[in-house]
């Protein structure tokens, strides 16, 4: 049998560059809000949606080791709101610093954790990126402060963070995450407050899936306009599906806190697939078929794509290749997960302190003790 | 408004020292968050009753970030302010905290009693890299002590983690932190005249605590009695009581260790109330000298 030539796209076919349309912000104290439309180049592009397309694959995976009990406790999925994590990322310097609560993998992800590491510290092993420590909802890198369990706590460390960075003098901005849950918290109040009065150079971000837990935001809060919550801090209400979108807003209000104008509020409109966690089948406090709708008309990473094909910046077995090596790259990092061994007993009582000498931890009773090395 | 931090905003200004509104979670937590990033704040409760608001950004946030991300992220933090209780402010502001920061691992929690513990615990806490708990008392701000040259040097540390030999003795190991070490030391010169020597140590350091100190001196002296302003369950006392139990000193004890604590109630306000839920020197000495049997 002879063999069929296919033509293939050649590089040249593509066009460089692109210029979308997106959506206005609503805004909150600011006389102009980021621009409406987005240049993206190809490059950018294919990153973005590898970027996306590797997030949600790594969270459907987390989804299939928590259902066959491999990774155990608390698992909160990002996928639905990719565009959120890559948008900011995108916008912001390796030097910026980021803090988030517990819905954080994506982050993780975005801000340079290997697939493997996320993947080996949810099952628990020692070639976790915090080495089988934190689990879930604590993880942590460079410029990335986690990963925080409990809910709107992560608000006063993030402004407090910006306060140094304020201090050090280095031009960088925090941008701190809470979700619509998160958003009646009085710390957080506390925080706008404080923000606003020592001008801290801190980026506010509500990321709005719309339920906290099971509550929906119009079960929750008295208003549901989050964007305007910080009162006296200017705000812009963002759709959190679109990463151009995202993009365009975290310059925008990166360039505001650099400016030394203050803190600024984000809201990301934006959706979750999977339940609060996994022990929430997230169908009890919504329909499937809003479920079904968002997927179906709203998902961040079709939305790329279909840009992408439809002004010539790739082809879609283009971007059918990078969901293979996704795929692939996703089971190699489970395969490493799954097979890594759990921490040594010895490691139990490490990093209690920084820094320190080392000294005994009292285990379960008088006579188990472990190391604890800094 | 203890005035603690008197003459430092003329010195340093606006930019090292902050006067935040009183919203005790968001500006501790703010505090915790700048520590992440090493600008090593000092962050002040006016009294360590209003540090229940914010306690979970000591416990949670501060004490077990570095445990949690395997020594990624350090949090080199102090808080400091008065604790325990003062002079008829009653049961919402007389509250001693030393058993609950003590009981956290991830923490280190200070009590310092005289100006050379102050000091050196002070500097030795801003200096470490973790976070410090530093449990000062209101009564003792005023009250005057002798420095020694060494003690009013610049670089004058004491390490966390170890215990004081405040007086020596030999026939009773009186253990104590912060205030009741004064009382301890006003009861065993009074039973100095009755031909009873106290060994008065001073804890300095809640934890890490020295137990090895305090045992030594139990083996020397085969009593103990514990002195403590918090209340009696769950308390410092308590603590020591189960570790000399525990480990060798407890076959020189001639007699159980006993507890001197608050009294186990809300701090009252009226004098004659206050004054009989604290420890005096006269509980003091009645405990020794029920545990000397004499």
């Amino acid at each position: 049998a002879s063999r069929v030539m296919v033509a293939s796209r050649n590089y040249a076919d593509f066009a460089s560059e692109a210029t979308f349309e997106i959506k206005k912000c609503d805004l909150h104290r600011l006389e102009e809000g980021p621009s409406t439309t987005a240049v993206m180049t190809r490059e950018e592009g294919l990153h973005y949606y590898k970027t996306m397309q590797t997030i949600r694959r790594m969270e459907l995976k987390s989804d299939q080791l928590y259902k066959q009990k491999i990774i155990r406790g608390f698992c909160h999925l990002y996928d639905g709101q990719e565009a959120c994590c890559v948008g900011l990322e995108v916008a912001i310097k390796p030097t910026d610093h980021v803090i988030t609560a517990y819905r954080a993998h994506g982050f993780t992800y975005a801000r340079g954790v290997p697939v493997r590491e996320i993947l080996a510290e949810l099952t628990g092993r020692k070639g976790g990126c915090v080495k089988g420590k934190g689990g879930s909802m604590h993880m942590y890198t460079k410029n990335f402060y986690g990963g925080n369990g409990i809910v709107g706590a992560q608000v006063p460390l993030g402004a407090g963070i910006a306060l140094a960075c304020k201090y050090f003098g280095k031009n960088e901005v925090c941008l701190t995450l809470y979700g619509d849950g998160a958003a009646n918290q009085g710390q957080i109040f506390e925080t706008y407050n404080m923000a606003a009065l020592w001008k801290l150079p801190c980026v506010f971000i509500c990321e709005n899936n719309r339920y906290g837990m099971g509550t929906s935001v119009e079960r929750a809060a008295a208003s549901t306009d989050y964007y305007k919550r910080g009162d006296f801090i200017p705000g812009l209400r963002v759709d959190g599906m679109d990463v151009l979108c995202v993009r365009e807003a975290a310059k925008f209000a990166t360039e505001y806190c650099r400016a030394g104008k203050g803190p600024i509020l984000m809201e990301l409109q934006t959706y979750r697939y999977h339940g609060h966690s996994m022990s929430d089948p997230g169908i009890s406090y919504r329909t499937r078929e809003e479920i079904q709708e968002v997927r179906s008309k709203s998902d961040p990473i079709t939305l790329l794509k279909d840009r992408m094909v439809n002004n010539n910046l790739a082809s879609i077995e283009e971007l059918k290749e990078i969901d293979v090596a996704v795929r692939k790259e996703i089971e190699e990092a489970a395969q490493f997960a799954t097979t890594d061994p759990e921490p040594p007993l010895e490691e139990l009582g490490n990093h209690i302190y920084f820094n320190e000498p080392p000294f005994e931890v009292r285990g379960p009773n008088q006579w188990i003790r472990y190391k604890s090395v800094s | 408004a203890l005035q603690i931090s008197r003459g430092l905003w003329k010195k340093y200004g606006d930019k090292r020292v902050i006067d935040p509104p009183i919203s005790e979670m968001g500006f501790t937590g703010i505090a915790v968050g700048a520590a992440m990033v090493w600008l090593r704040p000092v962050c002040e409760f006016m009294t360590f009753n209003f540090s229940m608001q914010a306690i979970d950004q000591v416990i949670n946030s501060a004490a077990k970030t570095c445990y949690m991300s395997a020594g990624a992220i350090a949090v080199p933090i102090v808080f400091r302010g008065p604790n325990g209780a003062s002079a008829g402010v009653a049961a919402q502001h007389s509250q001693c905290f030393a058993a609950w920061y003590g009981h956290c691992p991830g923490l280190k929690v200070v009590s310092p009693w005289s100006s050379e513990d102050a000091k050196g615990l002070l500097k030795a806490s801003i200096r470490d890299d973790n976070p410090v708990v530093m449990l000062e008392n209101e009564l003792l701000y005023g009250v005057p002590f002798e420095m020694s040259e060494q003690a009013q040097s610049k670089d004058f540390v004491i390490p966390i983690g170890k215990a004081k030999i405040e007086r020596q003795g030999t026939h009773v190991t009186l253990v104590s932190h912060s205030r009741p070490v004064g009382h301890c030391l006003e009861a065993a010169a009074v039973l100095a005249k009755e031909g009873v020597e106290c060994e008065v140590i001073n804890l300095r350091t809640i934890r890490p605590m020295d137990i090895e100190t305090v045992e030594a001196s139990v083996v020397k002296t085969n009593h103990l009695v514990t002195v403590e302003g918090g209340w009696p369950q769950f308390g410092v006392g308590a603590e020591i009581c189960a570790r000399i139990m525990e480990g060798s000193a407890f076959n020189y004890l001639d007699a159980p260790a006993v507890r001197v604590t608050g009294a186990d109630v809300p701090m009252p306000y009226a004098k004659i109330l206050e004054d009989n839920c604290i420890p005096q020197v006269k509980d003091i000495i009645f405990a020794v000298k029920k545990t000397l049997n004499i």
